[in-house]
């Protein structure tokens, strides 16, 4: 990890629970490339979760005690970067929570206006050249909802991955469409779950890809635990791990021996 | 029709089982879904038009009050009778009070999603002779289902399917070939000829209410509506009132994003304004007009925060673009609106306690506003009812609880990362690189492995681990 100049960008990781908890290389491969980029990186200890799943089941109270928590823990950065488009959507949408609370609501506003889902700060912010990766192989990419419908995450990560020379992205049908994730949804509801991430598979898989890539390690999980329960030999990876070239860790959910 | 809420899970649980659908609701979404962006993509203005489709709703539903009355004294010019209907009983009412009136026998029908949210044909039926006109609707009429789809009724029926209604009903006789899609039409339109010439009361819907005119306009595809509405003595029209425009400029605007959004037509194959019953110079017509302008709930919305629902036109875009829509069908969501709207609509006209599963059975993704023809902020409602549902407790209790628990653990940084640090040993003890099987996680590992966390632990405590090797300060 490269020392940052002194009027590097300073950036609060928000790396976000399911990262933090299942799968750490990621958060790694989110330092490696915001400090190749020449930022100062910082991990704020006071970080939990983004309130998404209080959000979403409409216990309000306990979202806006946790968004509270984020703004503050975050107030100091110049940017907050979030390797998830759907938890950094979630910080996009604190100002609605406190419209009766104009300090709180100022805040809030302030924190949107420096957070940045990891894919399209890069592109969007930093402009940085698409990194060239050691990676190699047949790709294909899932757009997860948050990040392409409410932040306009889309054309980023390709422009990203088309650094690797080594890298054949084949889009696959319905890309944009729902993998059936959907937070809580996939719990409350898993035979609708599991028919909408069988869709996505067949889709997948009519690729011919070997590895399938996306930004939101919640939708790749889902994905990737129905394809190793149906055997498919397709390896799951967020973007980043790819792009910061690091591939040495076995993929989501795969073992030393797959 | 009463709502069918009861059973939610069992019921999408029944369609997701139904290969008849499966095949039925597949055909289906491609058809609708690439037939709408070819249209789009053919009018570089789409964008254009949305917006100002959007505004042209949200300035009738601002003034609809002016807009009403203006419409009503119009259609009252024009020698049309206007009636008010509170509720779901008070148009089924005026509806039967009007066939009553004139002594009738026969009733034939176009379609009319108004119709369906009353249950008017079950009130109909014990008196009259009612037969569905559109053919979607006539074949679930001989099914005796709702509707699956608000365009496209029967959607969820298979060819095999409908030449069993047909021969049952037709020719009473069961098992014969399969048939062909203009053989069946044929019939259809063969016995519903007959209908229409014997029918003493045409009912329709309404697509708008132009209020400058006191007209109404209507499309269809097949040309039903518009013998529905000529040749029976007297045409009755119901529509909500939130279907009014200000006048035939506004009416255009809507038709055009109307046609591209439901079926991908630049305009539908008929397109009809009506006005009033028939002139003395007319050569055909009704003798008497009626309109049944329902409320059932709207004019609750409108001064709520659930207005914007009440922009929908009705078209289906965001049913036929829903991916939970495409795994269960329309039948699953146990009321007259199916799909996004129907999540938003069922609560709000039915109740949210009857209701509870329509709001949380979606994943939020969005796909729904993205082709809203009057960008209608479905999610931001959908997940709205949520937060309804929390502070009446309509949340089933475990998972009020385990929200409140992981809230609780969120809000305290050093003990959260104390049970995820403890929560990621003991998980990795399940298995190497992913589980079959996870106490508590039965509902995702029913269908999927659980990716187990990797070793060496938690990021949070990785990274400061490696900050403190490195001498810096954690």
């Amino acid at each position: 990890m490269g020392e940052a100049a002194t009027n590097a960008p300073r950036v609060g990781l928000f790396v976000t629970c399911l990262v933090d908890f299942f799968r750490p290389e990621v958060g790694f491969a989110t330092v490696n490339l915001l400090e190749s980029a020449g930022c100062h990186v910082d991990v704020p200890e006071a970080q939990t979760c983004c309130g998404q799943p209080a959000y979403n089941s409409g216990d309000l109270d306990d979202t806006r005690a946790i968004a509270r928590q984020v703004i503050e823990t975050f107030s100091a950065y110049d940017y907050v970067v979030v390797p998830s488009g759907s938890c950094a959507g979630q910080l996009h949408k604190y100002p609605e929570l406190f419209a009766e609370d104009d300090d709180w609501h100022r805040r809030a506003r302030d924190l949107v206006g420096r957070t940045w889902e990891l894919l399209s700060f890069l592109t969007d912010v930093l402009a940085i050249d698409p990194p060239e990766t050691p990676a190699r192989g047949c790709f294909t990419y899932h757009d997860s909802c948050s990040g392409l419908r409410q932040l306009g995450i889309h054309g980023q990560p390709r422009q990203l991955l088309a650094g690797s020379p080594d890298i054949e992205l084949r889009e696959m049908d319905d890309s944009t469409v729902c993998c059936g994730f959907g937070g809580t949804f996939c719990v409350k509801y898993p035979e609708i779950s599991e028919r909408m991430v069988d869709e996505k598979i067949r889709n997948i898989t009519a690729t011919g890809a070997d590895t399938l890539l996306g930004g939101d390690l919640g939708c790749l999980m889902n994905i990737a635990g129905r394809l190793q329960r149906q055997g498919k030999p397709v390896a799951v990876r967020h973007a980043a791990e790819v792009l910061a070239g690091q591939l040495d860790t076995p993929p989501i959910g795969a073992r030393e021996t797959d | 029709m009463a709502v069918r809420q009861a059973d939610f899970r069992a019921r999408a649980q029944a369609a997701l089982q139904d290969d008849n659908l499966r095949d039925a609701l597949d055909k289906a979404k491609g058809g609708f879904v690439d037939k709408r962006a070819s249209a789009i993509l053919d009018l570089p203005g789409f964008e254009t038009l949305r917006e100002r489709g959007r505004q042209i709703k949200d300035h009738t539903l601002a003034h609809l009050d002016t807009y009403l009355e203006t419409f009503e004294q119009n259609v009252e010019r024009n020698g049309g009778q206007v009636h008010y209907a509170a509720d779901a009983e008070a148009a089924r009412e005026a509806v039967l009070a009007i066939c009553r009136d004139a002594s009738a026998r026969q009733v034939i029908k176009a379609k009319t999603m108004a119709g369906e949210e009353v249950g008017l044909n079950e009130a109909l039926e014990h008196e009259f002779e009612t037969v569905e006109s559109d053919l979607g609707e006539y074949i679930i009429q001989l099914a005796e289902e709702p509707p699956s789809h608000i365009i496209a009724p029967a959607v969820h029926k298979t060819r095999a399917e409908i030449t069993a209604l047909f021969d049952r009903h037709h020719h009473q006789r069961e098992g014969g070939p399969l048939r062909e899609t203009p053989d069946l039409v044929d019939e259809a339109r063969g016995v519903l000829r007959q209908k229409f010439l014997g029918a003493d009361i045409g009912i329709s819907g309404a697509n708008f209410l132009i209020a400058e005119t006191g007209s109404i306009a209507l499309v269809t595809n097949e040309g039903n509506a518009d013998l529905s509405t000529s040749l029976p003595r007297v045409h009755i029209a119901i529509a909500g009132i939130e279907k009014l425009v200000p006048g035939l400029e506004e009416a255009s605007s809507m038709l055009r994003l109307l046609a591209r959004s439901a079926t991908g037509q630049q305009i539908t194959a008929y397109t009809t304004f009506i006005t009033g019953a028939r002139r003395e110079a007319d050569p055909d017509g009704p003798e008497e007009f009626h309109l049944v302008l329902l409320d059932n709930g709207r004019s609750r919305m409108l001064g709520d925060e659930f207005r914007e629902m009440l922009r929908c036109i009705r078209c289906g875009a965001c049913m036929n673009h829903c991916p939970v829509y495409s795994a269960i069908g329309g039948h699953a969501y146990g009321w007259v609106y199916p799909g996004p709207m129907g999540a938003v609509l069922t609560p709000m006209f039915q109740g949210l306690d009857k209701s509870r599963d329509l709001p949380n059975a979606c994943t939020l993704n969005g796909r729904c506003q993205s082709v809203c023809p009057v960008k209608i902020r479905l999610p931001m409602l959908i997940r709205r009812l949520r937060d309804h549902e929390f502070e009446q407790r309509l949340t089933p209790t475990g998972t009020r609880w385990a929200l409140q628990a992981w809230a609780w653990l969120a809000r305290r940084p050093r003990l959260y990362q104390l049970a995820t640090r403890s929560a990621g040993t003991v998980l990795r003890t399940l298995g190497k690189g992913r589980a079959r099987r996870v106490p508590l996680a039965g509902a995702w590992t029913a269908a999927r492995d659980l990716p187990l966390p990797s070793a060496g632990g938690t990021f949070q405590q990785r990274w400061r681990a490696a900050r403190t090797s490195r001498g810096e300060q954690a």
